[in-house]
């Protein structure tokens, strides 16, 4: 099991290696983003992001995240305060999301 | 030596971040409204505080009658270079207009109704401008519901206090 202290980040924390992560990370990411714990419907956007990004190779838009994840707008903000797409992205163990929306 | 453009993940972070940004939209336009809309939702999407402050034409964004009609200024318009003579032709600025709004939906960017509605839900505050709706004759019904007021210049200050304000 990898630990938070073990794998490769960038410099804003997000994982160098997407192959590098697990749940149990995920969760050492989510505290040190100020998110004591995963519920359920963070789970969703975190799992969406993710299986998002090994499709497709980019995470997805914030309009796509609340169409699609199953979360909307206005919740994605309540489960992720200080940026849902950056700190799922986070958390999910894939890279910054890239695009401007 | 020349420094590096840096971009993405890798891009230098401020020591000061900004908390808070307060957008001033004054123009009516498609391509006068876009750029505050996509500083709005970019701040939330950051975690930064966003207020959005629509005066003059920009009122036209968050105009129930209105906001769905927003178009490009083909005339007067030397981005897009096109003869002025050109651009005043009927149905030019629909042309444009629906042209970069395939281009824009390509990206996920979404119309501007849409847009306003996103930036709402992700908690941004949006204000119109009393002095304005006072010159155009306007009442509160006439702002889509997103709308949390219609305020002076001095309350905007003050609203803004400790923030960045950005004027587009």
């Amino acid at each position: 099991m990898p630990v938070l202290t073990a794998v490769a980040r960038t410099p804003e924390g997000f994982l160098e290696n997407v192959g590098d992560w697990d749940k149990e990370l995920a969760l050492e990411l989510a505290v040190e983003s100020g998110i004591p714990t995963l519920t359920d419907r963070h789970w969703l956007v975190v799992d969406y992001m993710r299986t998002t990004f090994l499709a497709k190779g980019d995470g997805p838009t914030i309009r796509t995240l609340g169409k699609e994840s199953g979360v909307a707008i206005k919740e994605l903000y309540l489960l992720f305060p200080k940026g849902p797409a950056k700190l799922a992205a986070k958390i999910a163990g894939i890279p910054k999301p890239h695009g401007c929306i | 030596m020349t420094t590096p453009f840096l971009h993405g993940a890798h891009a230098a972070v401020a020591d000061t971040p900004i908390t808070k940004v307060s957008i001033i939209v004054s123009k009516g336009s498609l391509e006068g409204i876009y750029p505050a809309l996509i500083l709005a939702n970019g701040a939330r999407m950051e975690g930064i505080e966003a207020n959005v402050f629509f005066t003059f034409f920009g009122m036209d964004a968050i105009n129930k009658a209105r906001h769905d009609h927003i178009k490009v200024a083909t005339v007067g318009n030397p981005g897009l270079h096109l003869a002025t003579w050109l651009g005043g032709f009927p149905g030019m600025s629909s042309l444009v207009t629906a042209q970069m709004s395939k281009s824009m939906e390509k990206l996920d960017i979404p119309p501007i109704p849409e847009f306003i509605e996103m930036i709402a839900d992700s908690g941004a505050k949006l204000y119109a401008c009393k002095a304005s709706v006072e010159m155009f004759d306007l009442e509160r019904k006439d702002f889509i519901d997103q709308v949390d007021s219609i305020i002076t210049v001095g309350d905007f200050y003050q609203m803004a206090g400790g923030g960045q304000i950005i004027f587009t």
